[in-house]
Order: structure tokens, then C-alpha cells, then sequence
């Protein structure tokens, strides 16, 4: 090549980048419907747990645009990929918070918890509403100081109490927990911390012996903390692993001897991805399970019938469907579907804008008859959002791997949130002063 | 002064003044939030992390994988010191925050004393998870957060708040610039000078009677100090919020594509890398985006598929221009030059 035809090349090529980067203002060919970015990851480290998930989340869609869209509304997806990074989020973010192609953003959903804290101050900017949806902080649930936070549906400060009412069950009461040795064993991030300071309240009213282990990242090597396990004659322990953390946690346990059903994981450590690979090892495992799998509850089998065996499922591998990360896509979905539906009835059958997001994700109520409808029993536990409290009412159930699946062996448990409400908002108020942020008179 | 200074370094004024122009008239007049908080900041400031590893690698000859470790302990630093030293001044924050880098950087540096390519890469590696490790374990770090990320403190220079877009991206490009004509300073002093005799032959250098012990720790010191800046600037210009992880091994080899993609010893070309590697996944990503690609197979196999052509175009750039962007920009403008001129 030519010097000057090199240069020519690299000119036309900037030229064309500018121009494309500059086509942000789109031709309207998406006015009427509502946007819903999808910050999705389907390359980098957690590809594994996140293209299952997308597909839950796009076949609902597509779903529901078959039958006419939300009230008439459709939804409009535009995935962006971020590969788990910051950085491509934020570009994510920018572009799409505005709106895309003539339809509005009404909410984001952020798909990772680093994501989810690290936009939190420029979403109170922008006020825009950002959920996450069983993760994100833990403090985002006082309404007053984090009015465009959302952490639906469940945090690990609830799964701690969950963990322990399981085994105050098992044990005959809370009465018996007394004086039994519950090591709690984390991935060491800030998602493995979460639960030291609950655990530590609950070991105080309850007289369990409370342990703390943690792991470092990303934990393909536990042989001490198992080992410390054994020797301190744990009687249960909870597993809060991420990754690579679980398999490999479950066959150390089978070699030093600690039994799989004494092990509660976290609601991240307990996919079939989780516990597949341990094989023999995870038998009888148990989990804590916000997105309970299976694939016979009315919607996915309307899902099944309408999306998978019509071939426009997003799913290259049917077999995750229906899977723990395919249901979590299907359950954030329809928690989005019934946002908007909630602000479809105060500002009318029509896209929503971030005012109007917000307020409809504030009011929203997805009761038990309203889940029935859906043929999302079981699948989904009732949620109620307010102004004051942006988390609803946090649920999860027991489920056991039985070496091909996981079952669930409890109903819904809703552990015990109030004994935290006080150590939370503490946390909220504290943020508040650090920040300056006044926080906002409750209205309704 | 200027004036001396300006033709000391040999620097025609015209094209200073139009870039000083450009930079704090025309860019904040016609860029929009998008522009300014996804593209324009990000490129700046990696292309001034460009300069901080050029500094040690193209013009002293010596290597670095530890690059973001640097950034990192600057990111830190800087949130430290504005938690704890309450009303000191975003600038000072930003000078200490750098000189705290600098000192790592001499500690790490001191390997280079004893070992050469390839081994001292492995020593600067050892930088980079060492301090990812220290600040992803010691809670002090972070203010004892529960999440471990630090959060970028109310940012405002004599009472003005730099908190919106053009805020940051005028803070951003305050500092490159001012880094810039440090780095001109610097190459071409008597220290740059000696750095690329050391470079270029280290015991004719020493022959020469260059102290090639006390310049090899300069260059890890200012190269680390450039960087130390530039994490601050990563962390609370750009992203608003980070942790440990933000500068994993994965930014140090970005750092390191930078510097070869714009080209080895050079300045400017820094930035054209810091373009090309920001630019390309997002113009990629659009191009899929406008372009119906759906035939080529679904989302999943259309995200890899930019990947590849990402890694396709960089191989490709380094084969048929092995000096980097910027020596292709070069030899375009001499002949451009050369035709007028004849």
C-alpha cells in the first residue's frame, strides 16, 4: 500500500468512525415502543452466568411483543455488551440513558452489582431509576436517601436470616441454636463482606458461635479453610462463593469429610453451573434460591410452547432452559413488564419516561393473585415497593441438589428483616451525611 | 519566559496556541455529555497513561506489566488524602497523590539495577498484584467500606464544583496538558537525553559517564508519577467510583497497546493509541448495531465476533506500521510538505 493510499484509508476510516459515533440521534424508528437496555455480558469471565440470563430476559420480551407489547407498548431491546467491565457500562450508560431511536428509558436494569454501585451518583444526577435486582448495596433500600436506587426483591442481610431460620428449623426451633458453630466461609470482595455484619447480629440474639472464613478471589484453592472447618467441629456452614469458589469448595468439603448437607449456599452459588462440576460431591447440597429453576410453571411453559419450539428462543443451548440463570433473566423481565404495567395505569397505555419510571417502580405491587396470573407461582414471591422502602418484601426457599437438579425443599421463608432495619438505615443515614445529601421527605 | 522556553524546545507557537484552542474552547463548546463523559475523557486520560509508560519504555528502554499499579496506588492516594487532610486543594491532591506514586515506583524500580527485559518485566508484575492485593484486603484503604470501593469525593477547585461533565472533562485536560509540556521538558532535557542514550547502548551510556543507576530509578519515578496522576483522574474524572480490581492486569496491557499502537518515544502518538483503543469495541459495537449483521448468527456469536475483528485490526496495524500511529501521521504530513514545498 501507498503511503498516500495508507493515509487515505486512515482518514476515510476517522471520517467514518466520527460520523457513526455521531449518529446518536437515530431516525425515530422506535417512536411508541419502550426501551429497555440490556447491559449484557457474553464474553469475558461471566459469560457463563450471563448468557442464560439474557435469554430469559429476551424470550420473555419477545414474548410479550408477540401478544401486542405491554398494554399495546412494545419493548424495544437494545443489548449493549459491557464484558463485565466498568468501562464499557458507563459507555452503555451514556448512550443509552436518554432514550434510543425516538423510544424513552423508563428504568435500567444494571445486571452487575460493581456496575450498580459505581453508577449510583451519576444515576441521582441524571434521576434516573436503576435497578438491580437481588444484589446491588444494601443501604439503596432506604427510599428517602436513595430515591432513583432500586436493590429489589432480595439482599444477603435477609439471606443471612434465612440461612439461620433453615437451621433453627432443622434443629427444632430457634431455641436450639444455641451454642451450635455456624462458620459463614466468603469470597473476599465486597459481595463476600456483605454478610459479616448480619451474621454478627444474629449470632448475638440467637448464642450461635458465629466463624468468619474468608477466601481470597477467586478461590481455586481451600484446602486450609475447609481443613480449619473440620477441626473446629462446624456444624453448618454458609457458603458464599462466586465462580470457580463453589465447585471447588464442595469437593474440598467431600475430601476433608464435611457433609454436602450441612452447606447452605448463597443465591449466587446456587446454579446448576455451581454445582455440575463438583459432580458426586454436590449431592445433597443446599442453596438459598431467589430464582427457583424448573420449567414447569405456566409461563415457561407458555414460554416453551410459544418462544423455544417455534425456534425464536435466544437460547443456543436448550438445555439451560429453565435453568437457575435462565429463570433469573425470566424473573427480572417480568418485574420490568410489571413496572411499566404499574405506570400504564396512572399515566396511560404509552412509553414511560424516568419521571414516570421512577414513580411506577416506587408503586409497584405485584401481588400473589397478580403472580397467579402471570403463571409465575413459585416462580416469583409478592413484592411491594414504596417510597420508604425500595427492596419489597425479600423471600427466598431452600433448594437441594439431588445430582441432576436442584428441588426446592422449603416454601418461601422470609427470615427475619426487621432485626436489620435499624443497622441498615443506619448505614443509609450515614451515607447520606458523607455525601450531603438531604435526604427526601416520605411521600406517597 | 515563554518565549525562551518555547524555543528551547524547539516548538512552533501556531499549532500550540490552535490546540490550546481546540482543547478549551472548541471541544467544551461543541460536545455533548455523551461525547465528553464516554469518549473524549477516557481517551485523554489513557493517553496521558500512555505518556506516563512511554516515558519509562520507549524513551529510557526499560519495561513495565505493572503500569496500573501505579494508577492504582494514585487513585487511592488521592481519596485518602481528601478524606482525611480536609480542606487541601484538588491540585495539591493531585501532586501528592502522584509523588506517592513515584516513591513506588523507585522501590520497584529497583530491580532494574540488577536485571534486564524479560525478567524485570516479571518484577514490575509483581507491583501489579501486590498492590491489588493490598488495597483489595486492607479495609483501611477504602474507609473501611463494606464493598471496598472508593467513591470520588466532591471534586471543586476554589469553590467551583467540578462534578458535571464539562467539570471533569475540564480538570481531565487541564492536567494532560500541563503533563504534556512536562513531558516535552523532560525528553528533551539533558535527563531525556540520557535516558535514550541508555536506551540505546547502557554501557556506552556508562562509559560516557551517565549515572545510569540514579536515571533508570528517574525514569521509573516520573514514569510512575505521570501514571499515579492519571489513576486519579481514571477513577473520580472518569468513572466516579472504583476499587482494586478497576486497575487489574488487564488495564497494564491496555497502558502497554497503547504505547505500541501510537507509537514507541513519542508523545502525541500516546493519544492516538488511547483513540484507537477506546474507539474501536464502541465503533465496532455501533457498526453491528446499524448494520443488520443478524445473518452472521445471534447476539452471543456477534459480541465475539467484534472481539476478533478488534484483535484482527491491531495485529494488522502492527504488521503493516510496526512505528505506530503516529509515524504513519508523520510521514503522511512530510508528504504533504514535500509537495508543496517542491
Amino acid at each position: 500500500m501507498s503511503l498516500l493510499s495508507k493515509t487515505l484509508a486512515l482518514a476515510t476510516s476517522a471520517l467514518i468512525a466520527a460520523a457513526t459515533l455521531t449518529s446518536v440521534a437515530q431516525a425515530d424508528e422506535a417512536t411508541g415502543q419502550q426501551l429497555f437496555p440490556l447491559f449484557s455480558y457474553r464474553t469475558g469471565p461471566y459469560a457463563p452466568s450471563g448468557i442464560p440470563q439474557w435469554a430469559g430476559y429476551r424470550d420473555y420480551f419477545n414474548y410479550i411483543n408477540e401478544k401486542g407489547g405491554v398494554n399495546g407498548v412494545k419493548i424495544f431491546v437494545q443489548e449493549c455488551e459491557t464484558a463485565y467491565t466498568l468501562e464499557r457500562a458507563f459507555e452503555c450508560y451514556e448512550r443509552y440513558k436518554n432514550g434510543y431511536a425516538g423510544a424513552p428509558v423508563a428504568v435500567l436494569f444494571t445486571t452487575s452489582s460493581g456496575f450498580d454501585a459505581a453508577i449510583s451518583d451519576k444515576a441521582r444526577l441524571d434521576k434516573l431509576p436503576i435497578i438491580s435486582v437481588a444484589g446491588g448495596r444494601g443501604d439503596a433500600v432506604d427510599g428517602s436517601v436513595f430515591p432513583y436506587q432500586f436493590p429489589l426483591l432480595f439482599d444477603y442481610w435477609t439471606e443471612a436470616s434465612i440461612v439461620i431460620e433453615h437451621i433453627a428449623n432443622q434443629a427444632g426451633g430457634y431455641d436450639k441454636l444455641n451454642g451450635l458453630k455456624i462458620a459463614t466461609l466468603y469470597h473476599d470482595s465486597g459481595y463476600g463482606r456483605e454478610t459479616i455484619q448480619p451474621m454478627a447480629i444474629l449470632s448475638e440474639k440467637y448464642g450461635f458461635e458465629n466463624i468468619q472464613i474468608a477466601v481470597p478471589h477467586p478461590g481455586e484453592q481451600q484446602q486450609a479453610q475447609w481443613q480449619q472447618i473440620k477441626r473446629a467441629g462446624v456444624d453448618w456452614v454458609f457458603f458464599r462463593a462466586w465462580g470457580v469458589m463453589s465447585p471447588v469448595g464442595l469437593k474440598t468439603a467431600a475430601r476433608v469429610g464435611f457433609p454436602a448437607d450441612r452447606i447452605i449456599g448463597d443465591i449466587w452459588t446456587g446454579s446448576e453451573e455451581d454445582a455440575r462440576p463438583a459432580g458426586a460431591a454436590a449431592k445433597n447440597y443446599l442453596a438459598v434460591s431467589v430464582f427457583p429453576s424448573g420449567t414447569d410453571f405456566e409461563i415457561t411453559k407458555e414460554l416453551k410452547k410459544n418462544v423455544i419450539d417455534a425456534g425464536k428462543g435466544d437460547l443456543k443451548d436448550v438445555s439451560k432452559f429453565g435453568s437457575v440463570y435462565y429463570n433469573a433473566g425470566l424473573v427480572q423481565a417480568i418485574i420490568y413488564t410489571e413496572i411499566l404495567r404499574t405506570g400504564q395505569k396512572k399515566f396511560g397505555n404509552r412509553p414511560l419516561t424516568k419521571e414516570e419510571g421512577q414513580w411506577a417502580a416506587e408503586h409497584l405491587d405485584i401481588t400473589a393473585e397478580r403472580i397467579a396470573e402471570l403463571g409465575a407461582t413459585g416462580l416469583l414471591s409478592p413484592l411491594k415497593i414504596t417510597p420508604q422502602d425500595h427492596e419489597g418484601d425479600p423471600a427466598a426457599k431452600i433448594v437441594q441438589w439431588d445430582g441432576q437438579k436442584w428441588n426446592a425443599v422449603t416454601d418461601w421463608l422470609k427470615g427475619d428483616r426487621p432485626l436489620f432495619r435499624d443497622a441498615i438505615y443506619a448505614r443509609a443515614a450515614a451515607y447520606a451525611k458523607e455525601k450531603g445529601i438531604e435526604p427526601r421527605q416520605a411521600q406517597n | 519566559m515563554p518565549s525562551g522556553l518555547l524555543s528551547r524546545l524547539d516548538a512552533p507557537l501556531l499549532p500550540i496556541v490552535a490546540g490550546l484552542l481546540v482543547t478549551f474552547a472548541v471541544i467544551p463548546a461543541m460536545a455533548d455529555d455523551y461525547w465528553l463523559s464516554s469518549i473524549i475523557i477516557p481517551t485523554l486520560v489513557m493517553g496521558l497513561a500512555g505518556i506516563g509508560l512511554n516515558l519509562l519504555q520507549g524513551y529510557a528502554g526499560l519495561v513495565s506489566l505493572g503500569s496500573a499499579a501505579f494508577m492504582l496506588i494514585g487513585a487511592f492516594s488521592a481519596y485518602n488524602l481528601i478524606l482525611r487532610v480536609p480542606g487541601l486543594p484538588l491540585p495539591l491532591v493531585l501532586l501528592i497523590s502522584g509523588l506517592i506514586a513515584a516513591a513506588a515506583g523507585v522501590v520497584f524500580g529497583l530491580p532494574s539495577l540488577r536485571i534486564r527485559g524479560f525478567y524485570l518485566g516479571a518484577s514490575t508484575l509483581g507491583a501489579q498484584f501486590f498492590f491489588e492485593w493490598l488495597f483489595s484486603n486492607f479495609t483501611w484503604f477504602s474507609n473501611d467500606s463494606q464493598s471496598l470501593t472508593i467513591s470520588a469525593p466532591r471534586l471543586e477547585i476554589l469553590g467551583y464544583s467540578l462534578q458535571s461533565p464539562l467539570g471533569r472533562y475540564f480538570l481531565a485536560a487541564s492536567v494532560t496538558v500541563l503533563l504534556i509540556g512536562l513531558a516535552f521538558l523532560i525528553v528533551r532535557s539533558r535527563l531525556g537525553r540520557e535516558w535514550m542514550a541508555i536506551r540505546d547502548m547502557e554501557t556506552a551510556a556508562s562509559v560516557l559517564g551517565i549515572r545510569v543507576a540514579r536515571r533508570k530509578l528517574q525514569a521509573y519515578a516520573i514514569s510512575s508519577f505521570f501514571l499515579g496522576v492519571t489513576g486519579v483522574l481514571w477513577a473520580f474524572a472518569y468513572l466516579g467510583t472504583s476499587d482494586a480490581h478497576t486497575f487489574n492486569l488487564d488495564k497494564s496491557f491496555q497502558v502497554l497497546f497503547i504505547v505500541l499502537i501510537g507509537g514507541v518515544a513519542t508523545i502525541f502518538g500516546n493519544f492516538l493509541g488511547a483513540a484507537f483503543i477506546v474507539l474501536t469495541p464502541i465503533l465496532l459495537d455501533r457498526v453491528v448495531l446499524a448494520a443488520d449483521l443478524s445473518f452472521l448468527g445471534d447476539q452471543g456469536a456477534l459480541t465475539n465476533l467484534q472481539r476478533i475483528i478488534f484483535g484482527a485490526i491491531i495485529i494488522l496495524l502492527l504488521i503493516k506500521e510496526p512505528d505506530g500511529l503516529s509515524a504513519l501521521l508523520r510521514r503522511a504530513r512530510q508528504a504533504v510538505r514535500n509537495r508543496y514545498a517542491g
